[in-house]
């Protein structure tokens, strides 16, 4: 019994993390049917950022390095958004491939400057304890996803910016026609999605070490949020994002952690074939 | 000023064509290179090395098939190619292991044989599972996600969790497996020593052969009926699918027969290089092959072969001579090639052919 009350904080961490980087990965797909390979190199990144940022804010640096490695990481992403993938809007394969491209040579970048071991960062003293079961660095990550979600719903709610993102979502061309500037809203959700997945790189640097490869090993399960959660849904990619976390995490404690990958494929193939676009899914007149 | 159209292939009607002798041609050239030149040429390392690459080009194929031909970017290869790989690696230890254990199974405190790997002993089945265990899952896999027309970007993101979850099975069944290590450690090859340079000639001329036959089979079904539908289910799923055709059976067929390819390179991969483990059919091996299929050609069965076998040389020659910068240019090639030529190198040659056609 307390082993499965154990799992609950390890599976709702990981499934923020999750969540925070296929945020971004859902609205890239959506709006511009870009499979971004590179957006693990973005949570590496945001990762580092508070790695460098220790020199400056020693044990606080996770906190300073939110807002500095959401804009490195977005600034990253807008970059290769303007340079390469603009180019490759509406052929996913293609941006697929290239992408990964970019994800090799930014790895060997990153292992040229910070060298290829692990660093590790030091989390703040005060997020050293526990609530219950819930240990105050994992509780510090949820509510992190949860600020996240509710500052996007607002921005894509709430704001004149956000309601253009949802109209170039759903129909670009007709955006387009109504006078939006379909360019700079793309270049928005750049610049925001890669933001998120610097986050969820600090994130990361409280509940483990930093590598050059840090961002392969969360980019399949994002990509599987996105496949589950359906194409550029907050919703799909919140219940999709926790369900995977808690589902790999449970899997890993019931059976051993060779097996669970296995599980949760079997169980995404299984849930495919109920909900084959996902959760939820945007309607839409254009044809395909 | 009216622009000259260029037909695209597709919706050529099947005519019948005066019979064009210069593939075939070329195909012998190839054949009597590798046949007959490379053998004499090339000390016995050397043809190792390139028979490492033909096991790469057989999966290539397959990529080509799949990818090129059906539009199924498949990121999972690796595990087909592993699957096979693994069955054959199995029989190999279990060979050399005589009535004991495999050695590895010793050091991880296995005690006694475990039953999955009981069959094994006997090299019909083994070779009938390289066929059969990665056909059987590309088929279910295929059968379960085209029904429901999950495609493109989803599909590929599918093969790619699924060449990940593989790779964590394999670590961590270390007494089943080997783990991270793999199966390596092979004495004997059906009754000749594996290392001997005899063996491996005859199984470079064995994976050559395979290549060649598996080469001229996916040309014909390229050729056939059925790859005309398969390049339509590509350029046009839904309008297949009104004109009463199931574009899921094509996929699927096809899917199986690329996966099946890979088996078989798998398992002519083993005693080659003498090593099966997770490190080589993970995620990032799986994507190697098809930026190499990119490279090379998608479009062209020719160009995913070439394309296979010109990687590994580079990736072979790149990082005996310049490690560091391997990374870098791996990755700049990839952007390059996808960005500027996304036809490969079979592209570039065919339009270099036609502007030559013109200026004459």
């Amino acid at each position: 019994m307390e082993g499965i009350l154990n799992q609950l904080p390890i599976g709702l961490s990981i499934g923020a993390v999750l969540l925070l980087i296929a945020l971004g990965l859902t609205f890239t797909f959506g709006q511009m049917g870009v499979i971004n390979m590179a957006h693990g190199e973005f949570i590496m990144a945001g990762a580092y950022t508070a790695y460098l940022l220790q020199d400056f804010a020693d044990r606080n640096a996770v906190l300073v390095a939110l807002p500095v490695a959401f804009l490195v990481a977005g600034l990253m992403g807008l970059i290769l958004e303007r340079t390469a993938i603009r180019h490759f809007y509406g052929r996913p394969l293609d941006t697929l491939l290239l992408t990964w491209g970019v994800s090799l040579v930014l790895q060997q970048v990153a292992r040229d400057l910070f060298g290829a071991p692990n660093v590790q960062v030091l989390s703040p003293t005060w997020l050293q304890g526990a609530l219950g079961p819930m240990p105050y660095n994992r509780l510090f990550i949820l509510l992190l996803a949860v600020g996240s979600v509710v500052a996007i719903w607002v921005y894509m709610n709430r704001s004149a910016q956000g309601r253009r993102m949802q109209a170039v979502m759903q129909n670009r061309q007709l955006a387009a026609t109504s006078g939006i500037n379909t360019g700079r809203v793309d270049q928005r959700t750049f610049f925001i999605g890669s933001g998120l997945a610097g986050i969820a790189g600090v994130a990361l640097t409280l509940i483990g070490p930093v590598g050059p490869t840090l961002g392969t090993y969360y980019i399949v399960d994002a990509f599987l949020v996105v496949v589950a959660g359906g194409l550029g849904q907050l919703r799909g990619a919140v219940i999709a994002a926790l369900a995977l976390g808690l589902l790999n995490s449970y899997a890993e404690f019931w059976t051993n952690a060779s097996l669970a990958k296995v599980i949760v494929f079997a169980v995404i193939i299984a849930f495919l074939q109920f909900r084959p676009q996902g959760l939820f899914v945007l309607r839409s007149r254009a044809l395909t | 000023m009216t622009a000259t159209l260029e037909k695209p292939p597709v919706t050529e009607a099947p005519v019948k064509e005066p019979r064009d002798w210069r593939g075939p041609a070329l195909f012998a050239l190839v054949a009597v290179i590798g046949l007959v030149v490379m053998p004499l040429v090339l000390e016995p390392f050397r043809l190792g090395l390139l028979a490492k690459y033909l096991t790469y080009a057989i999966v290539a194929l397959g990529i080509g098939l799949a990818w090129g031909q059906g539009g199924m970017l498949t990121l999972g290869q690796g595990v087909f190619f592993g699957l096979g790989g693994y069955a054959m690696g199995m029989h190999l230890k279990l060979n050399d292991a005589g009535d004991g254990l495999p050695d590895f199974m010793v050091w991880s405190g296995v005690e006694t044989l475990p039953a999955l790997w009981e069959p094994f002993r006997n090299p019909v089945f083994a070779i009938a599972m390289v066929v059969v265990v990665p056909g059987a899952i590309a088929w279910l896999l295929g059968t379960l996600v085209f029904r429901q027309r999950v495609r493109g970007a989803y599909f590929a993101i599918l093969t790619q969790a699924l060449a990940a979850a593989m790779v964590i099975l394999l670590v961590g069944q270390q007494g089943l497996t080997g783990g991270t290590n793999g199966l390596t450690n092979f004495f004997e090859f059906f009754g000749q020593d594996v290392a001997a340079d005899s063996t491996q000639r005859g199984l470079y001329f064995t994976v050559a052969i395979v290549l060649g036959i598996l080469f001229v089979g996916a040309w014909q079904l390229q050729r056939s009926r059925f790859g005309r539908l398969l390049l339509a289910v590509r350029d046009g799923e839904d309008r297949v699918r009104f004109l009463g055709y199931n574009p899921a059976t094509v996929k699927t067929i096809t899917f199986t027969l690329s996966a099946v390819m890979a088996g078989i390179a798998g398992a002519l991969f083993v005693p080659i290089v003498g090593i099966i483990s997770p490190a080589l059919l993970g995620v990032v091996p799986s994507l190697e092959l098809v930026v190499a299929v990119a490279i090379g050609g998608r479009f062209a069965l020719a160009g995913a072969v070439l394309g296979a076998i010109l990687m590994g040389y580079a990736k072979t020659y790149f990082s005996e001579e310049l490690p560091d910068a391997w990374l870098y240019l791996q990755g700049a090639l990839f952007i390059l090639v996808i960005g500027l030529a996304p036809k490969g190198i079979i592209g570039i040659l065919g339009s270099l052919r036609r502007k030559k056609e013109v200026a004459a």
